[in-house]
């Protein structure tokens, strides 16, 4: 194997497990972003850009163009999350970090029950956001469409880093994450900036539902859930209360997967998330806030 | 005077959980005692995360593995080596308490989100474990019972006879279950109420504190990890012997949510209200199957039940009970 070494197939497969990767990278954010204001795992993030998926389907097949429904689910999807915080999430806010846990479970059956329920539950396709014509780049063929996704992965980062940095909004929303009490004090008003926080999570999620269902042969309303546990391991692994370390755990995974997948046989599809939260196990054991996470220190 | 009040209430109200427990079956059909043999089987899993997650604070999302490993044990001991089903009840136990060890190991340097991770790496990966190696797990087919049915104790007849007393197979399997349900409530109250209990009280609620009074944390964290498994172990033994049949399908990821959703419902560090939280779980989806046979609605059904519960439960059922007798329980306990 080692004699048939190729570094043009090496440098393919690590481009397409950063377009993978980059996906994740989108509802790891997600996930990232609803965790640093609450404390709590959106177990229905995947089920919720599910939903945003099949939005977008609905407005191409009433003769949208891809991308004019792509802007229009992003605010749909933005609307949707907040009026979701507002709704279920409100009434439990005080209550323990695992009841608020079980009720994102409860999201998740009903959100995947509603899709299920307006939409039959036959595959369907979405036309595909890039064109997958391939380029050469140094006589190594990429596909236009993974440059692509890793392109608006790492824009909507971009985006969202500005947001957090540069307004006011944003250092609103970050004083809310780290200390809502006194953020309460100064006049900032905390339980709207977690809803705010739940609507960009649920656009985030669109967006990597709306790149990830174009890349398969055809989807159903399970799209989203292998999306969700490679997400939840890639944030793990760059350590949950970090943005920066989730998009990095979640690229490094989509990489380390997609190159085990290729080079090692005997684990296959299969035993790809096995073998991937094994490694990542042996992370956290060395760093048990993960690769980028800083352990919280607490005054007892 | 309000002491011996306060005994007599209580023991009032564990005869009258006893007299439900051997009544019940024969107030509902026979079909619906096998539905409360498996509400049974979430009882026991659900009170043994209760001791793990409730009393001790370690979450786990991998107890439906645990289950798998003790479903998995009887299921092997009777296909391939000819036992007698209830025999292999204790050892499924062993298997998956030395299992549940292991997973403990990792929460020694792991906590919160981090431990959950960890643990549903572990639920993720014995589904695709167990058709990997299917000399000895059958592989995607599962293990039946069938071809050794006369080794077992129910036998092919349908009908049990034990103590002398001859009862159908479903009644046999709730009186088994329940049985053993009750007595691993009563090993849970007890260890609650002991020194091992306060230990692990007091590494939920502050490990720094709990160490320096002299908690070995290792050893404790490890301990409530086995302890949780030998109940997983147990109550996935006996959904295989329920099924007559262990199977990948059975044991997902999404047993082990079932699980957690039971013991929060139930309420987390406390017992009473886990018997509502196995209810809940089993009987929720039979439900809202009634409710409209269209998976979607069902499934929308399902998910707003489990929210609006949490809604107005958020401490769950055990909290819910102990407001409701907090006025009986405070004039029982006070000196006049």
């Amino acid at each position: 194997m080692l004699l048939a070494f190729d570094w043009t197939q090496l440098a393919q497969q690590t481009v397409i497990g950063l377009s993978a990767g980059g996906l994740w990278a989108l509802l790891a954010l997600a996930l990232v972003l609803i965790y640093r204001s609450t404390g709590v795992v959106n177990f229905a993030q995947g089920e919720m850009a599910m939903f945003s998926t099949f939005i977008a389907w609905s407005l191409i097949h009433h003769g949208l163009s891809y991308w004019q429904a792509f802007f229009l689910t992003l605010a749909i999807s933005f609307a949707g999350g907040v009026a979701l915080e507002r709704v279920v999430i409100r009434p439990v806010e005080r209550a323990p970090v695992l009841t608020v846990v079980i009720v994102t479970l409860g999201l998740f059956f009903l959100v995947d029950g509603a899709a299920r329920w307006f939409w039959s539950s036959e595959t369907r396709t979405l036309p595909n956001a890039f064109s997958t014509r391939p380029i050469t780049v140094a006589g190594v063929a990429f596909s236009i469409q993974d440059l692509g996704n890793i392109a608006v992965s790492l824009g909507v980062v971009a985006l969202l880093f500005a947001l957090f940095q540069f307004t006011k909004l944003g250092l609103a929303l970050r004083a809310t994450a780290s200390n809502p009490d006194e953020s309460r004090l100064v006049g900032i008003r905390v339980s709207w900036m977690l809803a705010l926080g739940w609507g960009l999570a649920a656009a985030m999620g669109a967006v990597s539902g709306m790149l990830t269902a174009p890349a398969l042969a055809s989807f159903d309303q399970n799209l989203m859930q292998p999306v969700l546990l490679y997400a939840f391991a890639g944030a793990v692994l760059g350590g949950i209360s970090s943005p920066f370390g989730a998009v990095v755990g979640a690229l490094l995974l989509g990489v380390f997967v997609n190159l085990i997948g290729t080079y090692v046989d005997w684990i296959g599809t299969d035993l790809r998330l096995p073998v991937a939260l094994a490694v990542i196990l042996g992370v956290l054991l060395v760093r048990p806030a993960g690769l980028f996470g800083r352990a919280s220190a607490r005054r007892v | 005077m309000r002491r011996a009040l306060g005994i007599g209430a209580w023991l009032l109200t564990v005869a009258a959980g006893l007299g439900v427990f051997l009544v019940l079956p024969h107030l509902v059909s026979d079909f619906h005692s096998r539905d409360l043999a498996r509400a049974g089987v979430f009882f026991i899993a659900i009170v043994g995360l209760n001791l793990l997650t409730g009393y001790t604070g370690q979450i786990s999302l991998g107890h439906g593995a645990l289950m798998a490993i003790g479903g998995y044990t009887t299921a092997a001991l009777v296909v391939h080596e000819h036992w007698r089903d209830v025999w292999t009840i204790p050892l499924a136990g062993i298997a998956a308490g030395i299992v549940g060890f292991i997973i403990g190991i990792p929460a020694l340097r792991l906590s919160g989100l981090y431990l959950a991770l960890a643990t549903f790496g572990f639920a993720v990966a014995i589904p695709s474990l167990l058709k990997k190696f299917s000399g000895l797990t059958g592989g995607t087919q599962g293990l039946r019972f069938l071809e050794s049915a006369p080794l077992q104790v129910t036998g092919l007849t349908g009908k049990v006879t034990i103590f002398g007393h001859t009862m159908t197979q479903n009644h046999f399997l709730y009186y088994l279950t329940w049985s053993i349900g009750i007595v691993g409530f009563a090993l849970a109250w007890l260890i609650v109420r002991g020194r091992l209990g306060r230990v692990f009280r007091s590494v939920r609620d502050s490990e720094i504190a709990a160490v320096s009074s002299g908690v070995n944390l290792a050893a404790t964290k490890t301990l409530a990890f086995a302890l949780s498994g030998v109940y997983a172990g147990v109550a996935g033994a006996l959904l295989a012997i329920q099924d007559e049949i262990v199977n990948p399908l059975t044991y997902t990821f999404l047993l082990s949510i079932l699980v957690l959703v039971g013991a929060v419902v139930g309420g987390l560090g406390s017992l009473p209200g886990l018997v509502l939280g196995a209810l809940f779980v089993q009987y929720l989806p039979k439900i809202s199957t009634h409710v409209s046979g269209r998976s979607g609605v069902r499934d929308f059904v399902y998910g707003a039940a489990i929210i609006v519960v949490m809604i107005l439960l958020p401490t769950g059922a055990g909290g819910f009970l102990r407001r409701v007798a907090r006025p009986l329980t405070t004039w029982l306990y006070t000196r006049p």
